[in-house]
């Protein structure tokens, strides 16, 4: 029962995990983008669309990514390029995403003839399997070796990020580009470049984490309405529970995954509260995470410096 | 010195932004070998000129050449392959990273990963030039000279043989500015040429060879500094002849305005920033307070203002407790107290708002009725104009508007017409040309005649020993001395701001 409980809580988790890595690369470049809800929700709709046609996971995959990319293109262009103020821009492209999604999402509905499915094959390559030795361990083969793809992807992902982060130079150089931009600028490094580089990157991990809602979570059928419903708003929030890391994070995302899916564990006949009440729990949950780590004073494990500020070499 | 080649040369430069002409047929060259002081006063575009050799600006015109190749500089890039390095007066540094990592930031060098043998090079840069430095501290727990060692170490880092510095000492006590100086001449005797920006006369005397001198955006003169005088700069530096001398009138009041206990009080994330400090302050005195940047004086003019919360202590006004009054509360007690904040447009003023506006935030509710009347805040602002010559379009003009001296005389005129008992003033002269510095002097001398107590939060020691009848030195928040300015050298205020005691860092 409690190892059914985590491992679901793994799957639930890895959406954010997604979204959260994304979102890092992007706050650590110094540009807040409040897009992720709308890069997830682009990123569901290609990964299904190209999934249901093609029938391959490399290319959905691929497909949700290169989307993410597009749409943290609109926002880099319009953020650094032209100065545009970067929390508008952000909620302006989740809303984007979100209508651009469901526009088409409507018409694939409309061409199949009802909710579109994606082929018994295509369920079964994204399925979960145990890895062979690995996987036979008891306890923790189920809990660690026994998912779908996807996770291993998200987990990977993350600790990448981690590691360019800390331990490259690039990672280095743009740490300080989302410090101080002026700094960095006067240091020689490329300021214009570093942040849209990074900014498309991120958008393609958030990309892949609505590749993983659509795909996986879906259960193999395209629902207009509730395909990310609010994952990437809890993204964000994650990124300041996870202070700037991606491996912590994972540790974040699992908790938010667990909280997600508690419903379906607690023993209805012991504790008996209305299921909105789970429904609305990891969103409470932010709201506490938020006020808590807002008091926290240190410098590291804070958000960048010059997050959310736009830089202009010659400004007086 | 290895040849007589000029390392810069910079011809007929010329700047503008939107309609200001920043820079217009500039001159100017170092030799390798070669210090060169860059005077002039605030607005005469030094900064901007040196930006153009640091890539941060382009120039609109004219040509620049470095050991005699015409060079376009089209970014800080452009700029450090050409070995040039800028120490910027606000230090360019990232706050959460090591000095390790700032040193290294951006340097062209082979390998996807940073590797650890970095700190070697730095300790061999810092050795063969007597530097010191901490390579795994954080910036940000670092004080002002600190800071500016790794921005030092920063360009020798990447081996600039031209180095531009500017207002490097405007930071420093004496003692650190010593250190400097010997560094620099270091750089000299290996080849270096150095630029220096500053405005302070005796330090361009004592570790210049040649000085050129803007006026106005404009290089008026170049002169060897062996045979020039702090007199001679100085009107080449204004245009015309200026005193340079600040009056020190002597007042007999015996009274006692401001009595401080014990006083200790925390900046708004809970540090102790004063810690446990008594001092006085009596009629038609003043009071200079001298310390390294951060060492509490923001705090204590904030407590003093009311501004932030006592923990400790108690600041006497004719032995009536004013801790845990709000401004407003203050002001009612009959007690006029005027704060000239540092951050003037900030703290100060509103920078939007015209005069008129800015001189009714502090009487709007002396008025009757739901509406201000605006009519006595104009005369005041005209007269004020008129008084003091501050240059304004129209007394309506936003006061962001006005150049720094302007802004201050506003600001200072608008406390002095309150007619305070105590008049508290925190680096009144900062970013001030020569001459509104003077003027600001004497206003404040001026309130001194009257009987007022003044608190002088200074940065120029020369100026303190000039002005002040005792000073205050502040060192992490605690006094480390009070001494007759009559009776000290610079020197020994230098010790006494780093504390010969010696009780850890200072935090900035």
């Amino acid at each position: 029962m409690i190892i059914n409980f985590l491992f679901a809580a793994i799957k639930a988790g890895t959406p954010l995990l997604f979204g959260t890595t994304g979102e890092i690369m992007t706050q650590k470049t110094g540009n807040l983008n409040l897009g992720v809800e709308g890069m997830m929700f682009m990123g569901a709709f290609m990964s299904f669309f190209v999934a249901y046609h093609s029938d391959s996971l490399v290319l959905a995959l691929l497909a949700a990514f290169a989307i993410g990319v597009f749409a943290a293109l609109i926002y880099a262009v319009l953020t650094v390029s032209f100065m545009a103020n970067q929390n508008v821009t952000g909620l302006t492209l989740t809303i984007f995403g979100t209508g651009f999604a469901k526009f088409f999402g409507a018409m694939m509905i409309d061409e199949a003839g009802g909710s579109p499915k994606l082929s018994g094959k295509f369920l079964k390559a994204v399925s979960e399997k145990a890895i062979p030795v690995l996987g036979d361990i008891p306890v923790v083969g189920k809990l660690l070796f026994s998912h779908n793809p996807l996770v291993y992807l998200a987990v990977a992902i993350a600790i990448l990020c981690t590691l360019y982060l800390l331990k490259t130079r690039s990672g280095l150089n743009m740490r300080a580009v989302g410090e101080n931009p002026g700094a960095a600028d006067a240091a020689g490094i490329n300021v214009t470049l570093t942040k849209y580089l990074h900014i498309l990157v991120g958008g393609g991990i958030c990309g892949l984490g609505g590749a993983y809602l659509s795909l996986i979570n879906g259960g193999g059928i395209w629902n207009n309405s509730s395909v990310v419903n609010g994952q990437g708003w809890i993204s964000v929030a994650l990124v300041i529970f996870a202070s700037w890391n991606p491996a912590k994070a994972i540790i974040g995302s699992l908790v938010f995954g667990a909280f997600s899916v508690l419903q379906f564990y607690v023993p209805k006949n012991i504790i008996e509260v209305p299921n909105a009440f789970y429904v609305m729990l990891p969103f409470l949950i932010t709201t506490f995470v938020l006020i808590i780590t807002s008091m926290r004073k240190s410098k590291e494990g804070s958000q960048p410096a010059g997050c959310g500020v736009n830089y202009f070499r010659e400004e007086r | 010195m290895k040849n007589e080649a000029m390392a810069i040369e910079l011809k007929q430069i010329r700047k503008t932004f939107g309609s200001v002409v920043a820079n217009n047929n500039i001159d100017l060259s170092v030799k390798q070998g070669e210090i060169l002081a860059l005077l002039g006063e605030n607005g005469s575009g030094k900064t901007t000129l040196m930006n153009m050799l640091s890539g941060i600006y382009k120039p609109d015109s004219g040509s620049i050449f470095i050991n005699g190749h015409s060079v376009a500089i089209n970014s800080p890039e452009d700029s450090i392959r050409l070995g040039v390095g800028m120490i910027h007066q606000h230090f360019k540094l990232v706050e959460a990273l090591s000095a390790a990592d700032n040193i290294i930031l951006g340097a062209k060098e082979k390998g996807f990963f940073l590797n650890r043998s970095r700190s070697e090079k730095i300790r061999e840069i810092s050795k063969r030039f007597g530097l010191e430095i901490d390579s795994e501290k954080k910036v940000y727990q670092m004080s002002v000279s600190e800071k500016q060692t790794v921005e030092i170490i920063k360009v020798l880092y990447r081996q600039a043989d031209i180095l531009i510095l500017d207002e490097p000492t405007a930071v420093l006590t004496p003692q650190e500015t010593k250190r400097l100086f010997e560094i620099l001449r270091r750089m000299k005797e290996e080849g270096c040429a150095v630029i220096i920006i500053t405005h302070k006369l005796n330090e361009v005397l004592e570790i210049s060879d040649r000085v050129t001198i803007l006026r106005k955006g404009e290089s008026v003169a170049t002169v060897e500094t062996a045979g020039t005088s702090a007199q001679e700069l100085t009107e080449l530096m204004v245009g015309r002849p200026v005193e340079l001398s600040i009056d020190h009138p002597e007042t007999y009041f015996e009274e006692n305005l401001l009595e401080i206990h014990h006083l200790t009080v925390c900046d708004e994330e809970g540090f102790e920033m004063i810690k446990d400090i008594s001092f006085d302050l009596n009629r038609g005195e003043i009071l200079g307070v001298a310390g390294v940047a951060g060492s509490g004086q923001k705090e204590l003019c904030e407590a003093l203002a009311g501004l932030l919360p006592v923990k400790k202590g108690a600041i006497l006004y004719h032995k009536e407790n004013l801790v845990g009054k709000s401004p407003a509360e203050i002001i009612k007690m009959g007690i006029s107290m005027s704060f000239i904040p540092e951050d003037r447009l900030g703290m100060g003023l509103a920078a939007s708002m015209g005069m008129v506006d800015n001189m009714l935030l502090k009487t709007y509710n002396e008025g009757k009725g739901p509406f201000v009347s605006k009519k006595a805040a104009r005369e005041l602002s005209k007269r004020l104009v008129k008084q003091l010559d501050i240059v304004t379009p129209s007394v309506d003009t936003p006061v962001r508007r006005l150049s720094g001296g302007n802004v201050q005389k506003v600001l200072l005129g608008r406390e002095i017409e309150s007619q305070p008992n105590v008049l508290i003033t925190a680096y009144a002269v900062r970013g001030l040309d020569i001459n509104s510095s003077y003027t600001i002097y004497d206003l404040i001398n001026e309130q001194k005649q009257k009987g007022v107590g003044i608190l002088f939060i200074g940065e120029d020691l020369d100026v303190m020993l000039e002005l002040c009848d005792r000073i205050m030195v502040l060192c992490n928040g605690k006094i480390t001395g009070i001494v007759n300015a009559k009776d000290v050298t610079k020197e020994q205020l230098g010790l006494l701001m780093t504390d010969a005691s010696g009780k850890g860092g200072h935090k900035s």
